[in-house]
């Protein structure tokens, strides 16, 4: 058997476990063996662990309109870097994605730059506006993975219910920012002693946690109301959890059988709001930073299942935006570098966070909330992987990033866990030297 | 002077994070001095000769700026303001390029104003020059407390075990903030009143009570706060009247204070708002006080800001 890339000795870890060591052997964009053979080029691998590309459910990639932000050449490299080989990009762009015709116009530019594979999110509501809905037929046909109204929150619940609706008939799931506006109101960080003490106006943890209770109510009663079970298992999908409050109210609403899922992001499982004591928008983001009784709950959240996967909200802005101050700095923190290396160091190494487990809520299980099959490291499967490297210890040092915001939370933070090489169905998309 | 080590300062004033008891105290000694200063006929000494101070104003405060533009020409520094409204500031130049133009220019110290919380924390981490803080959001204003607290001294002596109380928007006071920081580690109990929209969930070692005369009462001092119209518009009062009648300081409540318990008040005042207006102009108010002390606080900070040591 000949392939085009042999992995030598490489360590084999996926969702269902670490299988030790193998010659996997790539070609014809899929794993063609893990006994080795013949190959154009050979890869040592020893020391190295193998797993299936990542999957990012939440990203934003600014492109069109905002591209000193970030565009889609620096940001599907900026996601192979970090082992992405999925992207799904959010539609709260100049103009929003809304209709097919700019779903197809990203899916053909994505295609063309290559690394990561762009799978947009378009609109709920036309313009994001909140009233009426978006073709979901006719943006699913044009490649639409997701609706969302991100960057903006769903305030009529009567227009939330029809979209879950017309959505779910056409497979879609629909996505959520869970943040009431009128509790929120200008709230720039956790509402808290801290907020208080420091004087920053607060967004406090129920504008969250009521505006989840309100949308389960929502997603309970067009459910019951639907009978049809959407395609992904997932009819609501909510976006960055970041409450222990929030988290317990997807937990029972799980357990009573409702098709909802959740994510959470590397900032809120590594940050708390005592980071803003210094007074840097750099970590003013939405929703804000919690408390670290929230990070636990989180953590608790992610091990368990309840919270489904990792994603980003890799949200750039310029440098000089985020130098605004903090009324007026944008909210978002980028991540899409540091995500897999930054929590493989703090949940994997430094808290005995179960490996696989955490492989599989940046793989297969985001990819189950858009209906995808995982991909496991078996012979036959797509070759959508990531190398990366479990000793080697780098600093974070954000002026080497691929995305155009080269700053970043965890500046100088020592982590483990680099990718070294991404492969996109067979094709070498990035590779550090090494 | 045979001291036998006199405290070493912060070369910034933020907020009072940074500062310890025995700085502050060593502050309001040099303010007295100062004070001193202000009382000759010619009110100038070659303290700051050769320093340039710049008032940079964010948000427009002519009484604040002239207290400091005038503090530093007392003491012989050459001042140069700029002063811009927010709205400019968003559509042009951010307050980041504002500052590294000025810092191009040879300032030797910046006194900031802002609507923000934190520029003045920003502006320290981008210019390594010394930053004094005139106020920002509703965060800090530690000149503004030093004054307060110079003045309370002036009239009470040690603030030790005196409760002062402060009344009104104390949730959006950066006035009410300082205080509540400065005057605990004076020695002095503060106890902060105001409706509950208008007060924090929680401040480190303040009593917070929505019952004005459980504040007043036994008070050795009483603070009130300007109340902002626009709480009315955002809806976090009903209206003005209602405030008025729950808690406006009148003649009769500051009965239920100690006796002589003075009124101070940060101005600008709202007469007939959070104060009664002849209330402002008893023997009882410090108001006018307070103005005179400023200079005399705001000159020892630029003194020990800028040349460090007594």
């Amino acid at each position: 058997m000949k392939g085009d890339i042999l992995f030598k000795d490489a360590t084999l870890v996926d969702a269902r476990g670490k299988h030790g060591i193998a010659d996997v052997l790539i070609g014809e964009g899929r794993i063609l063996s893990l006994f080795g053979g013949e190959a154009k080029r050979t890869i040592e691998a020893k020391g190295l662990y193998l797993s299936p590309g990542f999957l990012d459910l939440h990203t934003h990639l600014r492109e069109p309109g905002q591209e000193v932000k970030e565009d889609l050449q620096s940001g599907l490299e900026a996601a192979v870097r970090g082992g992405y080989t999925d992207v799904v990009s959010m539609p709260n762009t100049s103009p929003v994605v809304d209709r097919a015709e700019a779903v197809r116009a990203l899916k053909e530019k994505s295609a063309r730059i290559g690394f990561a594979r762009l799978h947009p999110a378009a609109a709920l509501t036309q313009g994001q506006e909140g009233q009426l809905l978006c073709e979901a037929r006719a943006l699913r046909e044009a490649g639409a993975v997701l609706l969302s109204d991100d960057g903006r929150t769903n305030e009529d619940a009567g227009v939330l219910a029809l979209g879950l609706r017309y959505a779910a008939s056409w497979g879609l799931p629909v996505a959520v920012h869970a943040e009431d506006a009128g509790l929120r109101r200008g709230g720039v960080m956790h509402e808290g002693e801290v907020s208080w003490r420091l004087g920053l106006p607060g967004n406090p943890a129920y504008a969250e946690t009521a505006r989840i209770a309100r949308d389960l109510e929502v997603v309970r009663y067009v459910w019951e109301g639907l009978g049809v079970r959407p395609q992904g298992e997932t009819l609501l999908h909510i976006q960055h959890l970041s409450t222990k409050r929030g988290l317990e109210l997807v937990r029972q609403a799980k357990r009573e059988g409702l098709p909802v899922s959740t994510e959470v992001t590397p900032h809120h499982l590594t940050l708390t709001e005592a980071h803003l004591e210094g007074l840097d928008p750099l970590y003013k983001v939405a929703p804000p930073l919690r408390t670290k009784a929230d990070v636990e709950a989180l953590l608790e959240g992610l091990l368990e299942g309840s919270i489904d996967c990792v994603a980003t909200d890799h949200a750039p802005h310029t440098e000089d935006e985020k130098a605004l101050d903090l009324l007026r700095a944008p909210f978002g923190i980028p991540s899409l570098e540091v995500a897999w290396p930054l929590l493989y160091t703090k949940l994997v190494e430094e808290r005995g966070f179960p490996l696989p487990t955490l492989v599989a809520r940046f793989s297969s299980d985001p990819r189950r909330i858009l209906g995808l099959p995982p991909i496991h490291l078996e012979e036959g499967a797509e070759a959508s992987l990531v190398l990366w490297n479990p000793s080697q210890k780098r600093s974070v040092d954000p002026r080497g990033f691929a995305s155009k915001a080269k700053y970043s939370p965890w500046a100088g933070w020592t982590l483990l866990g680099w990718p070294v090489l991404t492969l996109v169905e067979g094709r070498v998309v990035w590779e550090a030297d090494f | 002077m045979s001291e036998p080590s006199p405290p070493s300062f912060p070369k910034h004033l933020l907020d009072f994070k940074d500062w310890n008891r025995a700085q502050l105290e060593s502050l309001l000694e040099t303010a007295q001095m100062m004070q001193e200063v202000l009382a000759r006929p010619v009110k100038k000494v070659p303290a700051l000769s050769g320093f340039t101070v710049a008032t940079v104003f964010f948000e427009p405060s002519t009484r604040t700026r002239i207290s400091f533009e005038l503090a530093a020409r007392r003491m012989s520094a050459d001042v140069v303001s700029f002063v811009s409204s927010a709205s400019s500031t968003v559509k042009g130049e951010t307050h980041r390029d504002t500052l590294r133009t000025l810092d191009q220019m040879g300032i030797d110290a910046y006194i900031l104003r802002t609507d923000a919380a934190g520029v003045p924390h920003q502006a320290h981490r981008w210019l390594r020059k010394p930053v004094i803080n005139a106020g920002d959001g509703w965060r800090a204003h530690p000149t503004q407390a030093l004054l307060d607290a110079f003045t309370l001294r002036e009239r009470l002596g040690s603030l030790e075990g005196k409760k002062i109380a402060i009344v009104g928007d104390i949730l959006h006071s950066r006035v009410a903030r300082s205080n509540a920081e400065l005057l605990p580690m004076l020695g002095a109990c503060v106890v902060a009143c105001g409706p509950s929209t208008l007060l924090p969930g929680h401040l480190p070692g303040v009593r917070l009570t929505t019952n004005l005369r459980e504040a007043l009462e036994e008070a050795d001092a009483v603070m009130a706060l300007r109340l902002q119209k626009e709480r009315m518009d955002r809806g976090l009062l009903p209206s003005l009247p209602e405030y008025i009648a729950g808690y406006q300081i009148t003649e009769a409540r500051l009965a239920w204070a100690k006796p002589e318990a003075p009124l101070l008040h940060p101005g600008p005042m709202n007469r007939d708002v959070e104060i009664e207006g002849t209330l402002a102009d008893s023997p009882r108010s410090l108001v006018e006080r307070q103005v005179a002390n400023g200079q005399a606080v705001r000159m020892a900070v630029l003194y020990h800001v800028l040349v460090g040591k007594r």
